[in-house]
C-alpha cells in the first residue's frame, strides 16, 4: 500500500523533472522568464515528491512493512530501531533513493536562492539539475526500484548486513558521503549553465557556487576520514586505508575538488586557468559517478557493492553522457574564453597553486589507473590481476610529500612575484619547523626516507601556515591595540576564506602527521593466551581474564576481556569482541581501541577454543592514530570557517 | 622576459611530471600487478610462478587444515575447484573462525621454491547465500558452550 503510494510519488517525479528540464530551454528561447520561473517549481515538485518516497521508505522500514522489496531485503524485527532507520542506504535500492533525495534537496535549495537572478545561467544550472535528477529517476523505477511488491509478504526478514549494524558510524559516514558526493553536482550543473548560457565569459557561476563547493568539498573530506574510522573501528586489521576501489572512488573526485578550491582562486584573483577549472569541475562530477558506478554496480565485490545486476549498464551510459555533453560544451566555449593574465614568475603563489594543481591531478589519474587497471586487464585480456598497494604507495608518495611540502611554501607567497629577500624572511620558521620535527623523528626511530622526509614537510608547512596566521594577529595587534585573542578572534572573522584555508591546511597536516607516526611506529603482534597468560606490545601489557559469551536480540557476542597491566596493576580492561549474526557464516570482528593523544592500543580477537580455555588475540600499538580523526575535525573547521560570510567590518 | 620564463618553469614542470610519473609507471605497474591464479595456472607458471606476488584462489582442501595456536602456524592445502592440483599453504596468524573444509579461499603471498606458498594475508570467499553453519558452529551454540564452561570453573 504504502509502496505503490511512493512508486507513484517516483514516477510523477520523474514526468516533473523531464518536463521541467525540456520545458526550461524553451522558455528561455521564447524569452519567457514567467515560464522559467513555472519550470522552477518542477524542481521543488521534485524534493517534496522524493521527500515523500524516503519518508515512506522509513516508514516501512520502521513499522517492519515486508511487502516493500526493500524492506524484506534488508528489514529484520530483531533489528534495533537506530540501525532499522539507517538501513535506508544500507542497500543498493535505498542508497539511490537516499542519493536522489539529497539531490533533490540540493537542487531545490540552489534554484530557491537564486531564482530571482536574471540571465540564464541559474534556468541552465537548473536544467542540468534536472538532468541529473532524471537519471536517478530512471533508476528508481528500472534497476534500482526499492518498493517492488512482495507477495507472499514474508513474516520477517534478514536484517542489514552484519558489518553495517556493528557500529555507530554508519550513521555518520554514508550520509556524509552523499552530501558530499551529491553535492559536487552543483557546481557542475553552474559550469554547464555557465557554458549553455554564455555566462561563462563572466566568473559569476564561480562565484555563485564557491560555499557549495566548498562545502561538499568539507562533507566529502569529513566522510573520508570517518569511512577511515569505521575501517579501523569495524574490520579488525588495525588499518584504515588499504587503497581499496571503494576508497579510491571516495579519494579521486576529492583530489580534483581540491585542485579545484586552488586554481579556483587563481580565476577569481588573475582571470587565468578558466578553461582548467571548467574541466575539473566537470572531471569531479564525473569522478563521483564513476565512484558510484565502481561501488554499486558490483563489479567490484566489497561491502558497498550490493548485487550483480544491470545497473552497472545505465550508470556507464550515464557516464558516457555526460562526458559527451561537458566536453562537447567545454571544446565550444574554449575559443572564446580567454585568460586575462599570465603567469609572471617562476616564484608566485599562481605558480605555487599551478604546480599543486599538476600534481593533484595526477595523483587523481595514478589512483583511478591502479582502481580501473583490474577491470580493463580482465575485461580486454581475460586475465584476472589485482593492482596492490605497493604500487599505489610508490606512486602515491612522492606527490604526497611535494604537496605536503607546497602546502607550506604557498601560503608564504606573494601574488604576481617574489623577491628573494622578502621570501628569506618567511621560510625561516618553516625551515626550523622541518628541523624540529626531523630531529623527533630520527630520535623516534624513523629511518625511511618517506616517513622522514613526510616528517620534514609536515612541520615545515605546519610551521608555515601557522606563522601566517601570526602574522596576520601580530599585524592587528600592532595596528589596533587588540590583544592576541581579539585579534585572533577579529582576524578570522575579517578574512574568513584566507585564514579557513590556512586551518584546513593545519587539518590536512595533522592527517599526514598521524598517518606517518602510525605507519612508521606501528607495532604488532599476535599470541594465544590462556586466562592469566600476558602478551605485550610496545611496552603495553595485557592480560587474559576471561573468555565470555552472552546473548543479545539480534546476536550472540563472544568476547575476551582484557586486563591492561602497567607495573603490575590492573589500570583498564580491553575487550575485544566477535559478533555472530544469525544470518551470516561469518562472525564480524569487533576489535576495541583504548585512545590517548600518544597513541592507540588496538586488540582483536582472532579465534577461541570453544570451551574457552584460550583466545588468539592480536594486539597493536598504532601511535597517533587519535590525530587523523582530529585533523579531520580540523579540516571541516577550516572548511565551515571559509564558508561563513564575512561580516563587514563594524 | 618574466613571462617566457614562467611558460618555460611550466613546460619543464609539467614535461618532468609527466616524465616521472611513466617512469613509476613503467617499473611500477610491471612489479606490482598481482596476478590471480588457480593452483593449476600457478603450477603451470613453472618457474615464472616462483617468488612473486600472486593471488591464489580456489578451495581448502578438506582435512588439511592444521593450526598449531602456540605457533601461530597454519598449514593447509589449497586445491582447484574441480580438484585437480593442490598447492600448500602456510601462513602466520589465526584462521577465520569459521574456517573450514571445501570453503572458499584467496591467499595473497609468494610460492617458494620449496613447492610451499607463503601467505601474507588470507582471504575467505563470503557467498551471498546463506548456509546454515555446522552444529556447534553458530554463534549461539557457541556461546551456550561457553557459558557451560565458564559455570564449572
Amino acid at each position: 500500500m504504502i509502496g505503490t503510494l511512493a512508486h507513484g510519488a517516483i514516477l510523477v517525479s520523474l514526468a516533473v523533472v523531464a518536463f521541467g528540464m525540456f520545458f526550461i530551454p524553451f522558455a528561455i528561447k521564447r524569452g519567457r522568464r514567467d515560464w522559467v520561473a513555472l519550470a522552477y517549481s518542477a524542481v521543488y515538485t521534485n524534493f517534496l515528491l522524493i521527500t515523500l518516497a524516503t519518508v515512506a521508505m522509513v516508514w516501512a522500514l520502521v513499522t517492519h512493512d515486508f511487502s516493500v522489496s526493500y524492506v524484506a531485503q534488508v528489514g529484520s524485527k530483531a533489528t534495533p530501531l537506530f540501525y532499522t532507520i539507517i538501513s535506508l542506504w544500507g542497500a543498493l535500492e535505498g542508497s539511490i533513493l537516499f542519493w536522489a533525495w539529497v539531490l533533490a534537496m540540493y537542487a531545490a535549495a540552489v534554484v530557491w536562492i537564486n531564482a530571482n537572478r536574471p540571465g540564464n545561467l541559474v534556468p541552465y544550472a537548473a536544467t542540468a539539475l534536472m538532468g541529473i535528477s532524471l537519471f536517478f529517476g530512471i533508476l528508481l523505477i528500472g534497476p534500482a526500484d526499492p518498493f517492488k511488491p512482495v507477495f507472499p509478504v514474508p513474516l520477517d526478514g534478514p536484517g542489514p548486513n552484519p558489518l553495517l549494524q556493528n557500529h555507530i558510524l554508519m550513521a555518520v559516514h554514508p550520509p556524509l558521503l552523499y552530501l558530499g558526493y551529491v553535492g559536487m553536482s552543483v557546481p557542475f550543473a553552474f559550469a554547464v549553465g555557465a557554458m549553455l548560457s554564455g555566462e561563462v565569459l563572466t566568473d559569476d557561476w564561480i562565484k555563485i557556487t564557491r560555499r557549495w563547493t566548498l562545502s561538499s568539498w568539507g562533507l566529502l573530506s569529513a566522510a573520508i576520514i570517518a569511512g577511515m574510522w569505521w575501517s579501523y573501528e569495524v574490520l579488525g586489521w588495525g588499518g584504515y586505508w588499504a587503497w581499496d576501489p571503494v576508497e579510491n572512488a571516495s579519494f579521486m573526485p576529492w583530489l580534483t575538488a581540491t585542485a579545484f578550491l586552488h586554481s579556483v582562486m587563481v580565476q577569481e584573483r588573475r582571470g587565468m586557468l578558466r578553461l582548467w577549472n571548467l574541466n575539473l569541475v566537470v572531471g569531479t562530477f564525473v569522478l563521483t559517478i564513476l565512484g558510484t558506478f565502481l561501488t554499486r554496480s558490483g563489479i567490484i565485490s566489497s561491502v558497498h557493492a550490493f548485487t550483480t545486476g544491470t545497473i552497472g549498464y545505465y550508470f556507464l551510459a550515464f557516464i558516457a553522457v555526460t562526458l559527451l555533453v561537458a566536453l562537447a560544451l567545454v571544446a565550444g566555449t574554449s575559443g572564446r574564453l580567454k585568460d586575462e593574465n599570465r603567469f609572471d614568475a617562476p616564484a608566485s603563489r599562481e605558480t605555487v597553486f599551478l604546480l599543486n594543481n599538476l600534481f593533484l591531478t595526477a595523483f587523481m589519474f595514478t589512483v583511478l589507473l591502479g582502481t580501473l587497471f583490474p577491470l580493463v586487464a580482465e575485461s580486454v585480456r581475460g586475465i584476472k590481476v589485482s593492482v596492490g598497494e605497493p604500487f599505489f604507495n610508490r606512486m602515491s608518495l612522492p606527490m604526497i610529500v611535494a604537496l605536503l611540502f607546497l602546502m607550506g611554501v604557498g601560503p608564504a607567497m606573494p601574488w604576481k612575484r617574489t623577491s628573494m629577500a622578502e621570501l628569506k624572511g618567511k621560510l625561516l620558521p618553516p625551515l626550523i619547523g622541518a628541523t624540529v620535527m626531523l630531529v623527533i623523528a630520527v630520535a623516534f626511530g624513523a629511518r625511511n626516507f618517506y616517513a622522514l622526509v613526510t616528517f620534514a614537510f609536515v612541520g615545515f608547512s605546519g610551521a608555515s601556515n601557522k606563522f601566517e596566521i601570526w602574522y596576520g594577529i601580530r599585524a592587528r595587534h600592532r595596528a589596533h591595540g587588540e590583544n592576541y585573542l581579539t585579534a585572533l578572534f577579529r582576524l578570522m572573522a575579517g578574512n574568513r576564506r584566507r585564514y579557513g584555508g590556512y586551518v584546513a591546511h593545519l587539518g590536512i597536516l595533522t592527517v599526514a602527521l598521524g598517518i606517518a607516526a602510525s605507519s612508521t611506529f606501528r607495532t604488532e603482534t599476535e599470541a594465544t593466551l590462556k586466562p592469566g597468560d600476558s602478551m605485550t606490545v610496545s611496552g603495553h601489557t595485557v592480560r587474559l581474564k576471561q573468555v565470555w559469551g552472552r546473548e543479545e536480540v539480534q546476536r550472540s557476542v563472544i568476547g575476551a576481556t582484557l586486563e591492561i597491566v602497567k607495573n603490575g596493576t590492573v589500570t583498564g580492561t580491553i575487550e575485544p569482541k566477535m559478533n555472530f549474526y544469525p544470518t551470516s557464516q561469518q562472525p564480524v570482528p569487533t576489535p576495541q581501541v583504548k585512545s590517548s593523544i600518544a597513541g592507540d592500543l588496538y586488540a582483536n580477537l582472532q579465534a577461541f577454543r570453544p570451551d574457552g580455555s584460550s583466545a588468539t588475540i592480536r594486539l597493536i600499538y598504532e601511535p597517533m592514530v587519535p590525530w587523523i580523526w582530529f585533523g579531520g575535525m580540523i579540516v571541516v573547521l577550516g572548511s565551515v570557517l571559509s564558508i561563513l560570510p564575512t561580516r563587514s567590518r563594524a | 622576459m618574466a613571462a617566457v620564463n614562467s611558460r618555460k618553469l611550466a613546460i619543464v614542470a609539467v614535461v618532468g611530471i609527466i616524465g616521472t610519473f611513466a617512469w613509476l609507471l613503467y617499473g611500477g605497474l610491471d612489479k606490482n600487478v598481482v596476478y590471480f591464479w588457480t593452483p593449476t595456472e600457478l603450477i603451470a607458471k613453472g618457474d615464472a610462478g616462483f617468488e612473486r606476488p600472486v593471488r591464489l584462489g580456489g578451495q581448502v582442501k578438506p582435512g588439511t587444515v592444521k593450526w598449531d595456536d602456540k605457533t601461530l602456524d597454519l598449514r593447509f592445502v589449497v586445491t582447484d575447484v574441480d580438484g585437480v592440483s593442490d598447492i600448500v599453504v602456510h601462513s602466520k596468524g589465526a584462521p577465520p573462525q569459521m574456517f573450514r573444509d571445501a570453503m572458499g579461499v584467496v591467499v595473497e603471498g609468494r610460492y617458494g621454491r620449496d613447492k610451499i606458498f607463503q601467505s601474507s594475508s588470507l582471504m575467505v570467499k563470503h557467498s551471498n547465500e546463506y548456509k546454515a553453519p555446522k552444529p556447534g558452529q553458530n554463534g549461539k551454540d557457541m556461546v551456550k558452550t561457553l557459558m557451560q564452561g565458564n559455570s564449572t570453573t
